[in-house]
């Protein structure tokens, strides 16, 4: 286990800056999400959770594929940017690790993602600050978790202590990083230990995937469905949804193809050219979202699209808590 | 508040068990403090679900349009109930299909600007005598609801429901001291760069998820035209002028029909000071139309109807500009 002051951060970081990109928690009055920083003061590692989860480092909410122009294409993806994520809580880092099934599994490797997921390090920061909103620990998660990290920050004060997890994490790490003390590791453990029993919200997902198997047809979609507004909050803050939609921007023969997210709660999701729309009504378009993540999911990828981050809980408009909604699936 | 919710319940077991809705559109207990969720309840079992406190913010208006042809009662504040007459207005709901659950109303809490003034997690929220009492782990805060109200109600005129068909509680002192457009004033007051720059900032936030129009009961469009695809208005990604062209044309659309009741900005996940937009249109409609929406069943919108009286000053003559007035039309 190594150690750094927080000045030493400061200055660990800022001589990364030479040859990466640092993606880190800043905010906009308030509001936190994963920007490119050019200098320390701009990142405030105190903060909660970003509003925007940092898949978007990755999947870009709208991201230009490739421009044409009179029959020729060219890529938009050539460049090989370095990257550091700096500062991602477990949760996120463990979505990443799903989103990967999807855009970097065996049979299909998408290039823009693999292409910025391979050439960014992440470093992420335990998470002592968990609210009663967070249930990573019910997805196999927890707050000081290593998974999808190639470095893990734990905060104990006046330092951090690094657990380098990954051969790309220690290739960063430089001479600032000393080797911590048995009492600093025996204090981040306890400090690890208490956040791990701060995580109080749990939900049951033993037989939830199962019993959707069988309640396509059931009348709890409908009654689920009445008092969500079909806003796009919940798939949009949401670290592992990841459906998108590829639209030309053009005018005549030159143009741009572009990749933009997407919610399985908007109408215009599968309406057909014909005019058809197999999700017609809110009740299709919130099963899709729930099978999504609680069924088809575990099909091909043997485990549920969800990291018990709480994004969806805190931010949806009409507080549909999706923890109530697993709880009532095992009651239907 | 308590004697409220009772009511509430004891009116709306009457509806179900007399069959004269078969839908109770109101609000149960939320899972997060500071909040409450709307509900739709549809037998006597639930009922003891209802309740009604300083936290239900939403307009439930937004759900009627949904339920057309069923026989609903909706439980509405002073600016939910406008939002019903300007369905009924607008030939979106029928009044005899609405029973109308009215409630005066002081005000809600804009939970978010309680948020920013603790440190830590609020776990508890509770009011009493006026005032907002939350409990966190450590902390405990005290708030004056009148003092963090959100900023919609703060200006807000019609308080009490414009039409009901049950009123619950005594009518109260509607505020006509306060100027209501007091911001836009300010926004109006900045230089076009300055203004810019502002549309800008905030705009630039968005992350087109659209709960400001879902939130929202006049957004009922069956087609946005954002989801237009043939023609194809806006693209879907975050380059500033579809942004731009997305919050303007929103707006626009609102123009003479928005109520004010903030729902957008409180839906609104990046919290987008969305209303100085809508706001500044509901004067101009004011200014020029003497026109507040909401109010009546029996006036038509300002926009949907002509009088020869109407002022022309906003056409251009293509004669050069010359007057006050001319001002007034500029953004």
């Amino acid at each position: 286990m190594k150690k750094i002051s927080k000045k030493g951060m400061n200055e660990f970081i800022q001589s990364l800056m030479a040859d990466y990109i640092i993606l880190a928690p800043a905010s906009t009055d308030g509001i936190f999400s994963f920007k490119p920083v050019s200098n320390f003061e701009q990142i405030d590692l105190s903060y909660q959770n970003s509003k925007k989860p940092p898949k978007e480092v990755f999947f870009p909410q709208s991201e230009t594929m490739f421009n044409y122009k009179n029959g020729k294409v060219e890529s938009t993806e050539k460049v090989k940017q370095k990257k550091i994520l700096l500062g991602i809580r477990p949760c996120d880092a463990r979505a990443n690790i799903l989103l990967d099934k999807v855009f970097a599994g065996p049979d299909h490797k998408d290039v823009y993602y693999t292409n910025k997921r391979e050439n960014t390090i992440i470093i992420g920061l335990g998470c002592s600050k968990s609210l009663s909103t967070c249930f990573c620990t019910s997805f196999g998660g927890g707050p000081f978790s290593k998974e999808g990290l190639d470095i893990l920050l734990m905060d104990i004060g006046d330092k951090y202590l690094a657990q380098v997890i990954t051969d790309k994490g220690r290739e960063v790490l430089n001479h600032k990083f000393r080797e911590a003390t048995r009492e600093e590791v025996r204090l981040a453990e306890k400090i690890k230990s208490e956040a791990e029993k701060r995580i109080s919200s749990r939900v049951e997902i033993e037989g939830i995937k199962e019993k959707l198997d069988r309640m396509f047809e059931d009348l709890f979609w409908n009654k689920l469905s009445q008092e969500c507004i079909g806003c796009g909050t919940c798939s949009y803050l949401c670290p592992t949804c990841h459906c998108f939609d590829i639209a030309d921007e053009a005018v005549n023969s030159e143009g741009k193809r572009v990749r933009n997210w997407d919610s399985c709660m908007f109408p215009l999701f599968t309406l057909h050219t014909s005019g058809h729309n197999p999700r017609p009504t809110g009740k299709e378009r919130m099963r899709q979202r729930v099978m999504h993540k609680f069924n088809y999911f575990v099909e091909n990828y043997k485990e549920p699209a969800c990291v018990g981050c709480g994004r969806c809980i805190i931010n949806c408009p009409v507080n549909m808590d999706i923890r109530k909604v697993l709880k009532e699936i095992l009651e239907v | 508040m308590q004697d409220v919710q009772r009511k509430i319940r004891e009116e709306a077991k009457n509806l179900l068990a007399a069959g004269r809705v078969d839908l109770i559109i109101g609000f149960e207990e939320a899972s997060l403090p500071l909040r409450a969720s709307p509900v739709f309840i549809h037998n006597e079992d639930d009922l003891d679900m209802l309740v009604w406190n300083s936290f239900c913010e939403n307009n439930l208006a937004t759900y009627l349009t949904k339920v057309v042809g069923r026989k609903v009662a909706v439980v509405a504040k002073g600016c939910d109930s406008r939002s019903i007459v300007a369905l009924i207005v607008e030939g979106q709901i029928k009044r005899e299909e609405i029973i109308v659950i009215g409630i005066p109303c002081r005000g809600m809490v804009d939970r978010r600007k309680i948020e920013k003034e603790v440190e830590g997690e609020i776990l508890e929220a509770g009011e009493k005598n006026g005032e907002v009492l939350v409990k966190g782990d450590d902390f405990e805060g005290v708030f004056k609801k009148e003092d963090y109200l959100y900023p919609s109600c703060r200006t807000c005129k019609y308080r009490n429901p414009v039409i009901s068909d049950i009123l619950i509680g005594e009518k109260i002192k509607e505020n006509t001291e306060v100027d209501e457009y007091a911001e836009v004033k300010e926004y109006e007051k900045k230089s076009i760069d300055e203004r810019r720059e502002y549309f800008g900032r905030e705009m630039g936030k968005c992350i087109r998820c659209y709960a400001c129009r879902q939130a929202c009961p006049m957004c009922y469009c069956e087609e946005c035209f954002v989801d237009s695809s043939h023609p194809k208005w806006i693209e879907k990604g975050l380059d500033s002028s579809d942004l731009t062209i997305w919050h303007i044309m929103r707006a626009y659309h609102q123009a003479g029909r928005c109520v004010d009741c903030g729902s957008c900005e409180r839906a609104c996940p990046m919290e987008i000071n969305l209303r100085f937009l809508t706001k500044k249109i509901n004067k101009e409609v004011k200014d020029y139309f003497n026109f507040e929406t909401g109010l009546d069943i029996k006036v038509a919108p300002a926009l949907a109807t002509f009088s020869p009286d109407d002022r022309q000053d906003f056409i251009d003559s293509g004669e050069e500009p010359a007057g006050e007035s001319q001002g007034k039309t500029k953004l």
